[in-house]
């Protein structure tokens, strides 16, 4: 037997592995699982780029703004998807009733948060990627024309759907099942805030500093100046990766301090509602 | 220095809100010993084995376990022990090998091909190491969960009601089973069950709890005797029904 350290913030690959390969089982073996994956985010791509076609063929901005709206909703796609992917690689332990296991076993939390990142990648991935190249194939949208800028997008926005989904997950663990439709539904607080389909100079004055004041809205006006402007803007990248380090601290923190608040209040026992 | 007893619990209280859930237990378990922890709905016992497995974090107390205090240097202890609860489950879509071998990857443990195997002739799952655990028997899903307890060779295994849901048969070459594997490993095994039976025929001592208290604490022969009782489920209803003074009346 492999021997294990003590520290609580000590990370094992192959205690990591084990939980990517507990998540993997789980998607082969269930194909309504695989479709749901993959059925919004064709849906919403088709009806946005039919949208967006319509408008750039009746008025002259949009014709300029090529893409912008498609952009948008593949770039939505990330940010909310990679929420869900993490969210529910999380709540299905939950629905298993598997929590108890992993929490009494030596799965550290950090190496369980890392698992559910990656999964929510690889889940993003099954789910957005052949969506882009439909993008391609309908519209004649390549988002990875984006070239590097869409490096800088993705990560950004990972980061923050990482960041949402352990503060979610710590949530659920807290108070138990009863929370779990933020799951769900957090996210669309962050659409009308986070300027995803309009600049920020849209929003009112003094609702502005607060869209400033998350990542993603950096990575959709960078992404607007790209396709409109044909500028990378490298500092609002930098600004969004900036806010994203604090937000992805400020998560893991408040999940460290619910599961902690979990364990006193015995809540890790009653996951129900 | 003669080793740590593989649990020791001193003046563990735990008050959920305002509700005592275990109000003051001291007790201490030996190396390689069968102990049963008996008590009505409501007792203890789950907050009492919570908290032993660092699930749960005391209001007050102390609960050491291989010399580890719980739950904060839990992560020097947890690869050693296991536990088997029917109120929680291993995932259920997944086949009975995908299960063994995600928690075996979590306990480290070495040759786990081999490992599964073994458990797969130990507790006659061979056949169905390939089958989703969703689709067993409920009797098949508590072997699963006991190969589960089992994959690490853990020192220290907390049990709760093992043989629920298994034809008397099974039920009693599992029990043969426990009591091979702690005499052959020196485990430490701490039962939680309402089968009186099978507690009477496991272990060498019982703990019984009622509202958060330990009521009583001896071999099943004494306790038996004290009580002036034929059985342990009697000795068990006494308490329950608060006849201790009666049981005291009769020693």
């Amino acid at each position: 037997m492999t021997v294990p350290t003590e520290s609580a913030y000590a990370v094992s690959p192959q205690r990591i592995a084990a939980m990517m390969l507990r998540y993997w089982y789980l998607l082969r073996s269930s194909w309504p699982r695989l479709l749901d994956l993959v059925y919004w985010p064709t849906v919403q791509m088709i009806t946005w780029g039919f949208l967006q076609y319509y408008i750039a063929t009746n008025a002259g901005f949009f014709a300029r703004a090529g893409g912008t709206f498609i952009g948008a909703v593949l770039l939505w796609d990330i940010l909310f998807r990679g929420q869900l992917g993490f969210s529910i690689s999380f709540l299905e332990e939950m629905w298993s009733r598997n929590i108890g296991n992993l929490m009494m076993s030596p799965l550290r939390p950090m190496e369980f948060v890392i698992a559910l990142m990656v999964m929510s990648v690889v889940r993003l991935s099954i789910g957005a990627v052949p969506v882009t190249f439909l993008a391609i194939g309908f519209f004649g949208f390549n988002l990875y024309g984006l070239g590097l800028a869409l490096v800088a997008f993705f990560f950004n926005l990972m980061l923050t759907s990482w960041a949402i989904g352990i503060f979610v997950a710590g949530l659920i663990l807290r108070n138990g099942m009863g929370a779990e439709n933020l799951a769900w539904s957090i996210m669309f607080l962050f659409m009308p805030l986070t300027c995803v389909y309009y600049p920020v100079t849209t929003l009112p004055a003094w609702l502005q500093p607060v869209a400033w004041a998350l990542p993603p809205t950096y990575v959709f006006e960078g992404m607007r100046a790209l396709l409109i402007g044909q500028v990378f803007r490298g500092d609002l990248m930098l600004d969004a990766l900036a806010l994203n380090a604090v937000l992805f601290a400020a998560g893991i923190f408040a999940f460290l301090k619910l599961l902690q608040s979990a364990r006193r209040h015995g809540a890790l026992l009653q996951t129900g509602e | 220095m003669p080793p740590p007893p593989p649990i020791a619990v001193e003046r563990l209280v735990k008050i959920y809100k305002t509700i005592p859930a275990v109000d003051g237990i001291s007790f201490s378990l030996k190396p390689g010993s069968i102990t049963g922890l008996l008590g009505g709905n409501g007792a203890g016992k789950t907050t009492t084995i919570a908290t032993i497995m660092g699930l749960t974090t005391p209001t007050s107390g102390r609960v050491m376990v291989l010399g580890a205090n719980m739950p904060k240097q839990r992560y020097r202890v947890l690869h050693r022990m296991n536990f088997e609860s029917p109120y929680i489950e291993v995932p259920m879509r997944l086949t009975v090998r995908q299960n063994l071998t995600v928690f075996g990857m979590l306990y480290g443990v070495d040759d786990l091909h081999g490992r599964i195997a073994e458990l797969g002739r130990l507790f006659d799952l061979t056949d169905l190491l390939d089958r989703p655990t969703g689709r067993l028997s409920a009797g098949q899903k508590t072997r699963v969960s006991l190969a589960k307890a089992l994959i690490n060779r853990p020192e220290v295994l907390l049990l709760d009601e093992p043989t629920a849901s298994l034809d008397p048969d099974t039920a009693d070459w599992v029990r043969a089973h426990l009591q091979h594997y702690c005499r052959e490993r020196q485990a430490t095994l701490l039962l939680a069950s309402h089968n009186m039976a099978e507690v009477e025929r496991l272990c060498e001592r019982v703990i019984i709890m009622k509202r958060g208290r330990i009521e009583d604490d001896d071999t099943p022969a004494r306790l038996l005797a004290r009580y002036g009782r034929r059985t342990l489920e009697e000795v068990f209803l006494d308490v329950a029904r608060g006849s201790s003074v009666a049981g005291e009346a009769a020693q």
